[in-house]
């Protein structure tokens, strides 16, 4: 049976990220990376530049071979990890490979949720999650005339968006009453709405599709508003959940995700678990959260990559963030923070622009703004560090691009 | 990977003239409007701050890049942006705490500094000395992988400056060479050994305080009668060198021996439990010359010892810091040559944590200071160019700042203090004088 120091099950930014984190402080501990899909380490986040043929699948590698070796660390890819034995230590993998490890980091991702909608089993649909997926979108993408796209969220938005620059003519279902309502509030919406409008998207909001059948080549959608909706493509982007199945039995306590402590410790004994699957600390209040963003993987990883190599230097994770970065029709939409954790100092829209500036006890909570100028990562550490910002808060209200880095080269230079 | 090249930003020297910024612009884009440029001063009242990429060691940008975008080049330290790669997500600007970078309306993308291939246009068209490009890690890239010719766990006090200058030194003179340690902090905290086993990976002696030069001599002469090429080389504290050693180090400059003779000046004779020398400035406290009800320190100047070796016309004479190692590294460069035709005296200061009492993190800054605020010039000489600044001596700091650093002079009445200003001008006086007479001479 194969022994490793560390077992990493997945390859994405949480992994890597842990990866790179042990390296620092274990140059020679036995590193082993497994993962299910059979690719070279790629972001999830690139996929829909693959579906739009923007990024070539050969190119989105974040590490290559060369890189493990240096590294020394045993990369298996196309295996998938089916059960864990954590009091043994072992993991076993789906080529019927046991491996010994002595800490394990789970860092497995999320897998795209199926709504259960009725006749959805059987009919063609898409997913994107995996490169397969983006390269079998990417290929269906010129023959796509009609399409639709389940969920209004950043993966769905991005597909509809490539979908229309290809010609499709695009429809978008989303039961919430506007579009990427986890980053943005109905005004900043509703320019993001009016780029898709105008470039022919249809936008179905506040419905939901109550059946799914098999229509000639395609698949016909009807949601609960009435609307019947042909498509050659129907794309299934209706979010994403934790994959943890593998753990059943293990006594990893999972909820929506691997619960973990603040240094991304789960419930036994040497395990860990970061990024997409891993149920953390949420900044705004204590109670645990799935904050599936990439920054937040990367910093989630190197947390655990610290504490599983015994780094004294590791910190603990101060707690999720909502935070994202939407482009899209080439205007730019950024969300840092909670819309709701304290009350809006200033806001103002028009057409083309957004800003809103979110503040309690005169400490930031968020800012959101499309196609206004602001650093989202001194937004996010002013926020983490909770600045007091009484001595130049009406500064900060003005121009907060400026204040901030003011703010930054000071306090953190 | 290496050290790197970076760009430093002095904020007191900057005044916002912002040509900074319109040199990058424009060397980025053809377009002056400062919004393109990729470093941002920000004026906050009457001070500035800075937004520039840090070409962090661990990139939080490249790490999330989902598009394998950005790298860091392990040649320059510079972190490149791939235009072909990047999907415009701006997920690197979550990642960087420090605006670094930022997406560019004018280009449609993000953009950052990549320091112009090494030599920045902002740093150039900077005229104020806010803005200087630091290229001392080529040092470690020069001599990292040298083999440091000491032992480990040497047994000098906790941030001592001595240490450093011993092992830098002997690690760019290399392991040709036969080394004389005369007693003080370099033998005491363990060049010579213990139990039998040297503290050196090179043939190392205890000469007398008072034979260093002439011992050295004699072996210098012994190996080039073998007909072999070896560095003799001493690393000797001020008393050893001004005070006590002095008889045979004037002898052998005067002789034009083939030697490297290095003074380590702690300003007196601190391993012996902190009394004055010949080199210890007025006003400062030793065991020697103790504060009381009556006493104040020491009551004399210090001697000008690397002036004096440059009167007796070596080969080369210089004086370093090691908050200058740019500096202190050409110079021993120069110094070693030197040492192949005739006498070559290095002096270099060496701030002592325990003898003048400051917190043991602070040696550097306090080298710093002393060299900012004259209070120790850096200059070099040769008997065919004379004396040459290594550093201009116009602007400099409040002496204050360099005395209050330090607890030997925490007892210095406003007259000391006085005198001790009167001392530095008189010093700096005369360097520069020195230094222009040689322009004169040359012209």
């Amino acid at each position: 049976m194969q022994q490793t120091e560390y077992l990493i099950v997945g390859a994405s930014h949480a992994a890597l990220s842990a990866l790179q984190a042990i390296r620092m402080q274990d140059a020679e501990g036995s590193i082993t990376m497994v993962t299910r899909d059979d690719a070279l380490p790629y972001s999830p986040t690139v996929l829909p530049y693959v579906v739009s043929g923007r990024s070539a699948p050969e190119r989105v590698a974040l590490k290559d071979g060369a890189w493990f070796e240096q590294n020394k660390v045993g990369f298996i890819r196309g295996a998938a990890v089916t059960a864990l034995d954590a009091a043994a230590r072992r993991a076993k993998l789906s080529s019927g490979e046991e491996i010994a490890y002595g800490k394990l980091l789970l860092a497995t991702g999320a897998a795209p949720i199926l709504p259960p909608i009725p006749g959805l089993k059987d009919v063609k649909f898409h997913v994107l999650r995996t490169l397969d997926d983006a390269m079998k979108l990417n290929k269906a993408l010129p023959n796509t005339k009609q399409a639709v796209v389940l969920g209004a969220g950043l993966v769905g938005m991005h597909a509809a968006e490539n979908l229309a620059k290809a010609g499709a003519q695009v429809t978008v279902v989303e039961m919430q009453p506007r579009v990427l309502a986890g980053y943005f509030d109905a005004e900043a919406s509703s320019i993001i709405e009016a780029a898709f409008a105008a470039k022919g998207v249809e936008l179905l909001l506040g419905a939901k599709v109550s059946r799914c059948e098999t229509a000639g080549q395609g698949a016909r959608v009807t949601t609960d508003t009435g609307a019947v909706l042909d498509a050659d493509l129907l794309l299934v982007a209706a979010g994403v959940a934790p994959v943890t199945d593998y753990l059943a039995g293990s006594g990893v306590a999972v909820d929506r995700g691997v619960l973990v402590d603040d240094t991304m410790r789960a419930s036994v004994d040497g395990v860990w678990a970061a990024g997409d699957v891993a149920q953390a600390k949420g900044f705004y209040d204590e109670a645990k959260i799935l904050n599936g963003i990439l920054p937040s993987a990367v910093e989630q990883g190197k947390i655990a990559g610290m504490a599983m190599a015994g780094d004294p230097a590791v910190r603990p994770w101060p707690g999720g963030v909502p935070l994202n970065t939407y482009t899209f029709f080439g205007q730019q939409a950024v969300s840092v923070g909670s819309q709701e954790a304290g009350e809006t100092v200033r806001k103002e829209a028009d057409a083309k622009h957004y800003l809103k500036i979110v503040m309690k006890d005169n400490r930031l909570t968020g800012i959101f703004g499309i196609n206004v100028p602001f650093d989202p990562g001194v937004m996010w550490e002013i926020i983490l560090r909770r600045i007091d910002l009484s001595s130049v808060r009406e500064a900060f209200i003005k121009d907060p691009q400026k204040t901030a880095r003011t703010i930054m080269s000071k306090t953190w230079r | 990977m290496g050290a790197f090249n970076t760009i430093a930003f002095k904020p007191e020297h900057c005044d916002g003239c912002n040509a900074c910024m319109t040199a990058c612009a424009t060397a980025k884009t053809g377009s002056a409007d400062i919004i393109n440029s990729r470093i941002q001063v920000v004026a906050d009242g009457d001070t500035f701050e800075l937004a520039l990429c840090r070409q962090c060691g661990d990139p939080k940008c490249v790490a999330n890049c989902p598009a394998a975008a950005l790298a860091k080049d392990d040649a320059s330290g510079v972190i490149a942006w791939d235009g072909s790669k990047c999907v415009n997500c701006l997920l690197c600007t979550v990642g960087c705490a420090y605006g670094g970078i930022v997406y560019n309306a004018a280009a449609g993308h993000v953009v950052k500094c990549d320091s112009c291939g090494g030599d920045p246009a902002c740093v150039k068209a900077c005229d104020r000395g806010a803005l200087t490009y630091l290229t001392t890690a080529n040092i470690y890239n020069e001599v990292g992988d040298l083999e440091d010719l000491f032992v480990p766990g040497l047994a000098g006090c906790q941030g001592c400056n001595t240490e450093l200058i011993m092992r830098h030194t002997l690690r760019r003179i290399g392991p040709d060479t036969v080394l004389a340690t005369p007693p003080g902090c370099v033998p005491g905290m363990g060049s010579v050994g213990y139990n039998g086993l040297t503290g050196t990976k090179v043939p190392v002696f205890h000469p007398l305080l008072t034979n260093t030069a002439s011992m050295l001599t004699g072996i210098k002469r012994h190996y080039k009668r073998q007909g072999r090429e070896v560095n003799a080389v001493a690393l000797a504290g001020d008393g050893g060198t001004a005070d006590v050693g002095f008889q045979s180090l004037s002898g052998a400059a005067e002789r034009g021996e083939q030697i490297l003779f290095i003074c380590v000046d702690n300003e007196g004779y601190m391993n012996t439990g902190m009394q004055r020398s010949g080199c210890t400035p007025f006003g400062a406290w030793t065991s020697t010359t103790p504060v009381g009800e009556r006493g104040k320190g020491k009551t004399q100047d210090a001697k000008n010892l690397p002036l004096l070796m440059m009167m007796h016309n070596c080969e080369y004479v210089a004086t370093a810091s090691t908050a200058f190692m740019e500096d202190l590294y050409a110079k021993l460069d120069r110094a070693i040559d030197a040492s192949k035709r005739g006498f070559a005296y290095l002096h270099i200061y060496s701030p002592c944590t325990t003898g003048w009492r400051f917190p043991s993190a602070e040696n550097i800054e306090v080298a710093r200071k002393a060299v900012e605020t004259n209070f120790v010039m850096l200059w070099e000489f040769n008997p065919r160019d004379g004396l040459r600044l290594s550093r201009p001596l116009d602007e400099p700091r409040p002496i204050d700042e360099y005395l209050e650093a330090l607890g030997k002079y925490r007892h210095l009445e406003p007259e000391q203090v006085g005198h001790i200003e009167a001392t530095v001008r008189k010093n700096v006086e005369q360097i520069r004088g020195l230094a222009e007479g040689r322009r004169a001479a040359m012209a």
